[in-house]
């Protein structure tokens, strides 16, 4: 039975890295802004400029 | 023209109406150069995405920027208060940025790297609307950066408040991570108690697993005692020291005797501790409290009078203007003040005339000319032409400072004692009673078990579910009435506003729209030409009246007068080719035409025409009344009293009394200082007032009252510190709001009724000394979480009942 002792001081562990993990969250301010990231995931990386070109052209007509 | 009008051509940039057809380029269609302006900026810089993220995102650029407002950010002074921290040659600051509305404004300004070089990083943050800036210093400076901004159509809003202070709030942070050890230690306790909950240990390896669980479960149990629990405990504190008692206090003698009581168990080796209810507990309050904490952070409601101020003014220093802050200006300090700027301190004026518009201070709708040598006060705006004044009075003791320092906020019901911690103290008398008469009762039976049926009380007893109540029923409310425009400051005014008895409101802004104002003309008719040159010349004056009589002629062309004169609050002159055109007050037009006006004499605002020396007519102004305030306020009447405090004369007094049932519930002419002991001495007879009011003329009122609205059509733009702020738009839902706050209560009273029925059972278990680990882990969490659904779900209910929205 002495496996047990192992094993709870073990996932204890685990599950302070998880908690650690939390607290970077945290203190690097991942908690302070819940909304813009979500506005940010629609940003592309670079959108070239010929086809944008097109695209504001199109809106106009 | 009004055939394109009626097309519908819109700016490229910004959405505004095109007027004209100068400014276009290739296909796209400019309303003004400013916006053409940035669009070829944008284009050279490979930042069209902007343009396609969301429709026009555009800021309408007024006028050009100009160069030297910005001087004063040079000054070392104010770049230390306006930047964070600097490490090396990197700095970091942040703005306020109002004009933040849409997925491209998110998406331009943090790219911003890509039209100076010297920016390193842009992060924005859209509920605050505020831009985080990482610079380097070698490259680029402060002056650049928001000269920067302020030519895209994003100016930075500086204010002087923020120059004073920038303080970081960490509070939220704390919470976080209060909560999140709080979780932690909850969870594997409760893993831990399963074998206990299930009699699962066998004989022989029973007390080591004892001793382990036990000492882990100590361990896991302090940080949650010592950290999470921390504000509970303090605040119990500081109420008993000060013999009060609030909620706080059952609670922190249910945390001491969970605690103490399982401590004792496992160190006495008699059983397992509540280990787990106890963290599951603080786990639970800490949400309550995270969801009581929601604020409405772009909207500020504590604002004071510095942020009503410039953060800066031209002075004229051996002729030339120089840009300096406001605080640095001393008595005898010559300013230069332009078109719409507000005056910093109390000055005398050195120009010949100017107007001066004082709606802000006193809720006069029409400015006032003011000559050569008069007293001008700070918070006053220049309209038209630019003005020179002699400082007369440092910015800390002008008029509109000590408007606000004379309403001192202990006026205010400073502390606010809910519904919960009223009824502590009897709540917590009665625990304590019971559990000492429970204590004696077993003494008599069985004197080893009393200790423990003692503690057993104490345990459940503890007012979770009634501690849970409050923050969820009020923080739905709290979303409901946003989604439905009022924002509430925090959510425990929410309970002051159910209160309410008698509304007081503002006239000018308040009621009347301030944008919507009607116009009429009554005369001889004016052909196209006459329209087009009375619309040009208005065009050129940057008088109220002007602008809205440039704005009712719409449809009609504009054209290029040979001359236009303003005589600064008279009116004006226009000539073109062989007409010639007089507009403006009675006295005005009558003096250069000698023409004699036979109007009847009416309360209204009126702007008299005449074309070649012959009278045409006038243009009749009238303020509109918000939509729907007739139904508001006969819905208002039957349940409150109301009134109406006005800065303004008696002229709107003939179409008001009707709705306000009478004159004598209306004021005229009040002063600021008279609306807030008009305030104080309804509040003395024991009503509770909810003042509505939007200028800072109101300020003071707004404070005295019970609960005070701020009304405002642009929930970005300032307002004066209050209770909550109202969309102008939603005004006729006031009545709606007040019921609704009503309904909260009630619901809040019949969750507490609610929780009391699991006290009491639990109770049943304690008395009785079958109050086992079991019984209370299944027995704590299962109250907290149905107050939580049932507070939630019940408002959430209610709200769609009274026909608000209730989703985004």
């Amino acid at each position: 039975m002495g496996v047990i002792f192992f094993l709870v001081l073990f996932s204890i562990a685990v599950a302070l890295i998880f908690l650690g993990a939390f607290f970077w969250a945290v203190k690097s301010g991942q908690f302070d802004d819940q909304y813009t990231p979500s506005i940010r995931i629609l940003f592309d990386e670079k959108i070239s400029s010929k086809q944008n070109k097109t695209q504001t052209t199109n809106r106009d007509s | 023209m009004s055939n394109v009008n009626a097309i519908e051509l819109c700016c490229s940039h910004c959405g505004e109406p095109v007027l004209e057809f100068e400014q276009h380029t290739e296909e796209l269609l400019f309303c003004c150069e400013g916006c053409k302006t940035v669009y070829h900026l944008l284009h050279d810089n490979d930042l069209c995405a902007y343009y396609n993220l969301d429709e026009k995102p555009g800021n309408t650029i007024s006028g050009g920027i100009e160069r030297k407002r910005f001087d004063y950010l040079i000054d070392q002074d104010v770049q230390n208060k306006l930047i964070d921290f600097t490490h090396a040659s990197t700095a970091s600051t942040s703005f306020f940025i109002p004009n933040i509305h849409c997925t491209s404004c998110v998406w331009l300004l943090e790219n911003l790297n890509k039209l100076d070089d010297g920016i390193l990083q842009g992060t924005v943050n859209f509920l605050k609307r505020q831009l985080t800036l990482l610079f380097d210093t070698d490259k680029t400076d402060l002056r650049s950066i928001v000269e920067l901004l302020t030519s895209i159509g994003y100016e930075p809003d500086l204010k002087l408040e923020q120059l004073s202070e920038r303080k970081k709030s960490t509070v939220q942070r704390n919470l976080w991570l209060k909560l999140g050890i709080a979780g932690f230690c909850f969870g594997n306790i409760m893993l831990f108690s399963f074998p206990e909950y299930l009699n699962l240990s066998t004989s022989s390896s029973e007390n080591t697993f004892r001793i382990f669980f036990g000492a882990l479960n100590i361990i896991l149990a302090l940080p949650v005692l010592l950290y999470s629990s921390s504000d509970y405990l303090k605040s119990a504190w500081a109420a008993v020291s000060q013999k009060g008692i609030n909620l706080d206090v059952p609670i922190s003698i249910g945390i001491v005797a969970l605690f103490g009581r399982s401590l004792y168990e496992i160190l006495s080796g008699t059983g397992a501790g509540y280990f787990d209810s106890f963290t599951g507990f603080i786990f639970f309050l800490l949400i309550g409290k995270l969801v009581q904490k929601k604020t409405f952070d772009r909207l500020s409601f504590d604002r004071d009078y510095r942020s009503y101020l410039p953060i800066s003014a031209l002075k004229l220093v051996n002729g030339l203007e120089e840009s300096v802050t406001v605080e640095k200006l001393a008595i005898g300090d010559r300013i230069v003040l332009r078109n719409n700027e507000l005056i910093p301190a109390d000055s005398i004026l050195e120009s010949d005339m100017a107007m001066i518009d004082y709606s802000f201070i006193t809720g006069e709708s029409e400015p006032v000319s003011v000559k050569k040598g008069d007293q001008v006060f700070a918070g006053g705006k220049v309209c038209g032409m630019q003005a020179q004044m002699l400082v007369t009075k440092k910015v800390k003791h002008s008029y509109l400072v000590r408007l606000w320092e004379d309403n001192p906020s202990g006026l205010k019901d400073s502390k606010i004692t809910g519904f919960a911690d009223q009824i502590s103290p009897y709540f917590t008398f009665a625990v304590l009673v019971i559990a000492l008469a429970s204590c004696i009762i077993w003494l008599q039976i069985e004197p080893a078990k009393a200790f423990n049926i003692f503690t057993a009380v104490l345990i459940v007893a503890c007012p979770c579910a009634l501690a849970l109540s409050t923050p969820f029923t009020l923080g739905s409310a709290t979303n409901i009435l946003s989604l439905n425009g009022l924002f509430v400051k925090s959510t425990e005014v929410i309970e002051i506003l159910s209160k309410t008895d008698t509304t007081v409101f503002d006239k000018t802004g308040t009621i009347t729209d301030a944008r919507n104002a009607s116009i009429t003309y009554h005369g001889s008719s004016l052909n196209k030409e006459e329209l087009s040159l009375i619309k040009s010349a208005a065009q050129t004056s940057v008088h109220p009246f002007s602008k809205r009589i440039y704005n009712y002629l719409g449809n009609v062309g504009s054209l290029k007068p040979d001359s236009v004169e303003e005589i600064t609050g008279k009116g004006i002159h226009a000539l073109m080719d062989n007409t010639s055109l007089f507009m403006g007050n009675k006295q005005f037009v009558e003096q250069q035409t000698s023409l004699t006006i036979n109007t009847k004499t009416s309360t209204s605002s009126q702007v008299h025409i005449a074309v070649n020396g012959s009278y045409k007519g006038y243009f009749e102004f009238e303020n509109e009344l918000r939509n729907g305030l007739s139904t508001l306020l006969n819905k208002l009447q039957r349940n409150y009293r109301i009134y109406l405090l006005s800065g303004d004369n008696e002229k709107d007094g003939e179409r008001l009394h009707n709705l306000f049932g009478g004159w004598e519930n209306m004021r005229f002419r009040q002063s600021p200082y008279q609306k807030q002991e008009f305030i104080n001495a309804l509040k003395t007879k024991g009503n509770h007032v909810l003042m509505l009011g939007d200028g800072l003329n109101d300020a003071g009122a707004l404070q005295a009252s019970s609960f005070g609205i701020a009304i405002t059509d642009d929930t970005s733009s300032f307002s004066p510190a209050c209770d909550a702020i109202l969309d102008g738009e939603h005004l006729q839902d006031l009545d709606r709001h007040i019921g609704f706050s009503i309904s909260s209560m009630n619901i809040i009273k019949a969750s507490f009724v609610l929780s009391l029925i699991y006290n009491l059972t639990g109770l049943g278990f304690a008395i009785t000394g079958y109050l086992s680990p079991l019984v209370a882990a299944i027995l704590m969490p299962l109250s907290s979480v149905s107050v939580m659904v049932f507070t939630s779900v019940l408002t959430r209910i209610k709200a769609k009942q009274m026909g608000f929205k209730i989703w985004v």
